[in-house]
């Protein structure tokens, strides 16, 4: 198939300019938002309902039955988050739609609050976004200032109090009760579901919680048409991924592309492919949470239903690639040291699972494990899979799991391996 | 920092009744040394009317909020894997010789601190660190200690003038 190389899709992420508040308008932007306050809420949630728009954040849940499920609560005072805590390493895809495409955000936000009910609004950013908050606070001042945010919103009667919330340096906020506990001023650990926050969110109220990029494909959809946007994509998938694109290739950066496309021409033709002399070894979909998969299967479509068949977990979009020249357990070690420094120790599998998993790949690199060990790492990384109490445990069981599969050779190499001598430092 | 200043920038920032995080967070941004102290943390449980326990709980779950003194600039190496991919361990050896200081620890002069943070969102730049508010990307081993150094003279320079 041939994609538009990066072109102005949902997101214009070929411009690399700030889309400041007049030239948001000038291109229809806001547009959106007038349509919405003039019909009924209902007919707004029926267009998203069609556009088949799902969460971009990671879990792909319907985005209109979410905001149904907190629009039907006979509870009245609701909230509305926006999850900026992008964490998952490889991605930076949030942080272009919060610097450059501001308003675009704001106005899925304020769209999403008013088919909610709600009246009050978070963006959760992670403090390591400084200047994301930065331009955020001075977006949100400056829609303020022109009645398209605060009270009595373009002289509808409805009004969206939006505030910035930092977070505080950890990867867990970004799972959404976790966040949750994080405003409410206790250690960002998750909470059990149900309730769900769309029934006990925060401060036990219904919350609508969305990423970034589910909020900013919002206004886009509704400005124009459900046609258009599911002219986009695949009849499983429709519209557009943003995708981060980084690692051992030509060009890295972020680009937008529609879902269909398979991963291979996502990193031939928008990030040039492997180095000169070079071939790709590995590549990482979906962030350290998303899996490890071989060469071989990257002609996969990113395409929901075809990558939960090839145990694809499209996550938040991040592909980073490896080439012949990297070890796959370096990858891994990189990966359960950044899950044990995240781990909120809520829960023995999460906890322990990982300082053990983290144990025996150290036992590996420096030459010392028997393929005992590597029996071993699989029972733990299963249990971590099955019986971690939320998404992070699940998570950094999966992403080990796919490298075992794919790629336990390597691990039994480093089995057989005499004592040689490591100089690889520790990271404290 | 004493109990009368924290006292002050929960008043000036009219943080009263704003989230015990944020609260944390713009103490530590107002202290000299970039952390919550003891008097800091009672003083907050008092405004907060919550206890001490649970400001310690807090503070000492976040990567981000300190409970030891920090240097005036504070440096953070990306640790992910595009970053290491891109050669952080260079980046990061070069920075610790230039400074005599491993991870966790502050220069004696008390300017710098080193510290390693989880994945910058700017992996399309890697290797990345952070000093304070910035992100530098792109870099090599000289360049960041170029940077360094010239911060330690921007440093130095202030205090002299």
């Amino acid at each position: 198939m041939s994609a538009p190389l990066n072109g102005n899709l949902v997101f214009n992420v070929a411009g690399k300019e700030y889309v400041g508040l007049d030239l948001y308008r000038s291109r229809g932007g806001y547009s959106a938002l007038q349509r919405v306050l003039q019909q009924s809420p209902e007919a707004s949630i029926e267009e998203l309902k069609q556009s088949g728009l799902r969460g971009r954040g990671g879990a792909a849940f319907p985005t209109a039955k979410k905001i149904e499920m907190v629009r039907d609560n006979a509870e009245t005072d609701r909230y509305v988050i926006c999850n900026a805590d992008e964490g998952e390493p490889g991605t930076f895809k949030d942080r272009y739609i919060m610097t450059h495409l501001t308003f675009q955000l704001l106005e899925g936000i304020t769209i999403s609050a008013y088919l909610a009910g709600a009246s009050k609004g978070i963006l959760y950013v992670r403090h390591e976004y400084w200047e994301p908050q930065n331009v955020l606070r001075a977006a949100i001042q400056e829609a303020t200032e022109a009645g398209l945010l605060g009270d009595n919103i373009l002289g509808s009667g409805f009004s969206l109090h939006l505030e910035i919330f930092s977070g505080a340096g950890s990867y867990l906020c970004g799972e959404e009760t976790a966040l949750l506990s994080s405003i409410e001023g206790r250690k960002g650990r998750p909470r059990l579901k149900p309730p769900y926050p769309t029934q006990q969110g925060l401060w036990d109220k219904p919350t609508l919680i969305n990423n970034v990029e589910t909020l900013s494909n919002i206004p886009m959809i509704l400005k124009n048409g459900v046609e258009w946007y599911r002219s986009l994509g695949t009849s499983d998938s429709h519209g557009t991924k943003l995708i981060s694109l980084s690692g051992d290739i030509q060009k890295r950066g972020l680009v937008e592309v529609p879902f269909g496309i398979t991963f291979r021409e996502i990193i031939e033709t928008y990030g040039g492919g492997a180095k000169p002399g070079r071939s790709i070894k590995a590549v990482n979909i979906g962030g350290a949470s998303g899996v490890l998969v071989p060469p071989e299967m990257l002609d996969t479509p990113l395409e929901y239903g075809a990558c939960a068949k090839a145990g694809i977990t499209i996550g938040s979009g991040a592909v980073f690639v490896l080439d012949d020249t990297r070890s796959i357990l370096d990858n891994v070690h990189n990966r359960t040291r950044f899950f044990l420094h995240e781990s909120c120790g809520k829960c023995t599998p999460c906890r322990e699972g990982l300082r053990q998993t983290h144990a025996i790949i150290h036992k590996l690199m420096d030459g010392s494990a028997t393929p005992q060990d590597v029996d071993r790492l699989e029972r733990y990384t299963d249990a971590m899979q099955h019986a971690s109490f939320c998404g992070l445990g699940t998570a950094a069981g999966n992403s080990l799991s796919s490298s075992l599969h794919y790629y336990r050779d390597e691990y039994l190499d480093h089995c057989a391996k005499e004592n040689e001598s490591s100089d690889r430092e520790e990271i404290a | 920092m004493s109990t009368a200043e924290v006292y002050e920038i929960v008043h000036r920032l009219g943080l009263e009744k704003a989230p015990l995080l944020q609260v944390l967070l713009a103490v530590q941004e107002a202290s000299p040394h970039k952390y919550i102290s003891e008097e800091a943390v009672n003083e907050i449980a008092r405004l907060q009317k919550v206890s001490r326990c649970r400001v310690y709980s807090t503070a000492s779950f976040y990567s981000e909020i300190s409970l030891k003194p920090r240097g005036f600039h504070l440096i953070r190496v990306c640790s992910n894997a595009p970053c290491e991919n891109a050669g952080r361990g260079e980046i990061q050896k070069a920075v610790q010789e230039e400074l005599g200081i491993s991870i966790g620890e502050t220069t004696q002069d008390g300017i710098f601190s080193l510290e390693s943070v989880n994945c910058l969102g700017a992996c399309y730049k890697s290797p990345a660190i952070k000093i304070d508010h910035e992100v530098y990307g792109d870099l090599t081993p000289e360049g960041a200690v170029a940077i360094i150094r010239r911060m330690r003279e921007v440093f130095k320079n202030e205090r002299t003038a």
